[in-house]
């Protein structure tokens, strides 16, 4: 087993105490990693008698590129609907930013910065891009009833102030000549870009991007991984993704975690975990 | 050639979020309303008043609540009559017992409380949608067609069980009743269909609008992206009964002049759902689109065939009325689901480019 890089974090007895790690690390390309923003505790997850997920602790730290990798039914997907809240652990605890962070609705988790996009593309097919991406800013719009129903006051200088940072999402992932297209029209390339768009929009703390890559060719996860890069090079936002290709895997992210069977059977920089046996024998199988 | 939208630059956000972007949209929109306010109480005979105009208007509000719910917010409502009611029952309770109140301020009062009887109503949204939903509130059109006709105190315990509206003044003019004129009566429906056509145009492209269309197209991830989908069913319930319990008061007091309990009853529901879904679900426009043809094509069925020497006898009327909107209706749900709204947008996207398609 590989929980080397927690241990060496937290010691056993320290793990009830809040995060207080904000050293980080610095990249091989030299980019400062910051403290822990996000740490999973012994997160177990039960449907009836299934455990999808057993008893695994990571942490997701502050500027990071983190994956979950693993072979289907290891309970990645399940994984992240636990940090954004779908599902509630049936034990262990989720602490975020520093602090304990209580059962919660979905849209409360993502009130508190987690955006995420979905395996399946899941855009409002009946809403133009721009109506789209500008959905993923209604945490940041809080205008009265009154004021929205005659459009006057607060309300119409949210929708301008905001339509301003949709505008640089928009921009930034070069999906300007589609803004005011039905979401319904366009191909899934850019249909999962926009999914990236509205999640974008939200200005998250953590983006949780669900196999952003899936069905794509070649130029596509070229796209994708360069806009990801961006995203995360540019406002320095937390990624924690979850992606089949395992080139792209081991290119964009700066540690990975490994699920097979609902366990943790590893953890660390990419190298490293490219050569951890369990993982080996996770993929490709062992001779008995 | 005379949409041509080539040359009108946006140069500002608030230019490109204005109700119209488009020059040739504004333009139409103010010969409409020029034409609704200005020629048509010039030309209208008693007879448009009471079987086309008053009417139209009123059924393209309960349909604009409708829509609210059923187009923008994806909540199915076989309730819709029974809304209308409690507006009615509630504008009536109002202007009796308080008769010095300005009967507009009753009727735009009266909306809040069907406002909170469709809330109630709606909170089995939050467990169960599409036709199961649509049977709980088919729970509401009964219960509440059945409390009209039991409970006396909403009739003031009427001796004919219905309720008739009085004579109600304002500015020294009536405004309902039997003295009321019919000009008088329309204008004061166009004022509020106009103000809740406004209102409901910004919520709908607003915050509160993007909410509700979320959750209709997928509510799983509308949740996961922050909105809350108790808030965003309730409002839509909220607002929708609101604007049709509204509309349920004009009926009464600007157009029937009186009402049973079963007028509320589920053929008036199955009306606005037919105008709603033949002008088109998640469109504000197609309510009037639909209400101008359901309304008005029985007086052209009527009128029509006696002005070209054909006399069709009423009751043959009736039946040809009845085959072609059940015909509509199965064509607009195979070829256009969504209505009337879409062929204009349609028509419009050609007349953009016309006569150049390249």
């Amino acid at each position: 087993m590989m929980d080397g890089a927690d241990q060496s974090i937290w010691g056993e007895d320290e793990r009830q105490e809040a995060v207080t790690d904000t050293q980080g690390y610095v990249t091989a390309d030299g980019r400062q990693i910051g403290g822990v923003l996000m740490e999973l505790r012994n997160i177990t997850l039960r449907f009836g008698g299934v455990v999808a997920i057993k008893d695994i602790s990571f942490d997701i730290r502050e500027g990071e590129i983190r994956a979950i990798i693993g072979p289907n039914g290891a309970g990645k997907s399940s994984m992240l609907n636990i940090i954004s809240g779908f599902y509630t652990p049936s034990e262990g605890e989720l602490w975020y930013k520093g602090a304990k962070r209580p059962a919660m609705k979905p849209y409360e988790v993502a009130r508190m910065g987690v955006a995420r996009t979905f395996q399946n593309i899941a855009l409002f097919e009946g809403m133009s891009v721009l109506d789209n991406v500008m959905t993923g800013r209604l945490t940041h719009m809080h205008a009265g009833i009154a004021s929205q129903a005659l459009w006057w006051g607060r309300a119409r200088d949210e929708e301008i102030a905001n339509r301003e940072k949709v505008e640089k999402v928009i921009d930034f992932l070069e999906i300007q000549a589609i803004r005011k297209t039905p979401v319904g029209r366009l191909p899934y390339g850019l249909k999962k870009r926009v999914e990236l768009a509205r999640a974008l929009a939200a200005e998250p703390s953590i983006l949780l991007l669900d196999e952003p890559m899936a069905g794509m060719n070649v130029e596509e996860k070229e796209d994708m991984s360069r806009f990801i890069l961006d995203v995360n090079d540019e406002f320095g936002t937390t990624i924690c993704l979850i992606e089949h290709d395992m080139g792209v895997v081991m290119d964009l992210s700066d540690r990975v975690v490994v699920m097979d069977y609902g366990k943790k059977i590893g953890d660390g920089p990419p190298e490293e975990v490219r050569a951890n046996q369990d993982v080996i024998d996770a993929y490709l199988g062992v001779a008995h | 050639m005379l949409y041509r939208t080539a040359g009108q630059f946006k140069t500002s956000y608030q230019a490109d979020q204005a109700l119209f972007p488009i020059r040739q949209d504004a333009v139409l929109l103010g010969i409409i309303l020029i034409f609704a306010w200005a020629i048509l109480p010039l030309v209208a005979s008693e007879f448009a008043y009471q079987t086309l105009l008053i009417p139209i208007l009123i059924y393209s509000l309960a349909a604009l609540g409708l829509n609210i719910l059923t187009g923008y917010a994806g909540q199915l409502s076989l309730g819709t009559a029974a809304f209308m009611g409690v507006g009615a029952y509630a504008c009536y309770k109002l202007v009796t017992l308080f008769p010095w109140m300005n009967p507009i301020v009753a009727i735009l009062l009266s909306g809040v409380f069907s406002a909170g009887v469709g809330v109630l109503f709606g909170i089995p949204s939050l467990r169960i949608k599409g036709f199961y939903l649509a049977i709980a509130t088919l729970a509401a059109q009964f219960f509440l067609v059945w409390l009209f006709e039991k409970w006396g105190w909403l009739y003031n315990y009427n001796a004919s069980g219905a309720i008739q509206v009085p004579n109600l003044e304002m500015f020294g003019v009536y405004v309902a009743g039997p003295q009321a004129s019919s000009v008088v009566q329309y204008f004061v429906v166009l004022g509020v269909v106009t103000l809740m056509t406004l209102i409901c145009i910004n919520l709908t492209r607003g915050t509160l609008g993007r909410s509700w269309k979320a959750t209709r197209d997928m509510d799983i991830a509308a949740e996961l992206i922050g909105i809350n989908l108790m808030r965003s069913k309730l409002t839509a319930f909220a607002i929708s009964s609101y604007v049709v319990g509204v509309a349920g008061a004009l009926f009464v007091f600007m157009w029937r002049g009186a009402a049973e309990p079963n007028l509320f009853d589920i053929p008036l529901s199955f009306r606005i759902l037919f105008i709603a879904i033949i002008g088109g679900l998640g469109s504000v426009l197609g309510n009037y689109l639909g209400a101008i043809l359901i309304v008005g094509l029985p007086v052209v069925l009527n009128t029509v065939p006696e002005a070209l020497g054909l006399p069709i006898s009423s009751a043959t009327v009736e039946h040809l009325n009845v085959m072609i909107v059940g015909s509509l209706i199965v064509f607009f749900l195979i070829i256009e689901p969504h209505g009337l709204a879409r062929l204009w947008a349609l028509i419009r996207e050609k007349l953009i480019i016309w006569p150049f398609p390249h």
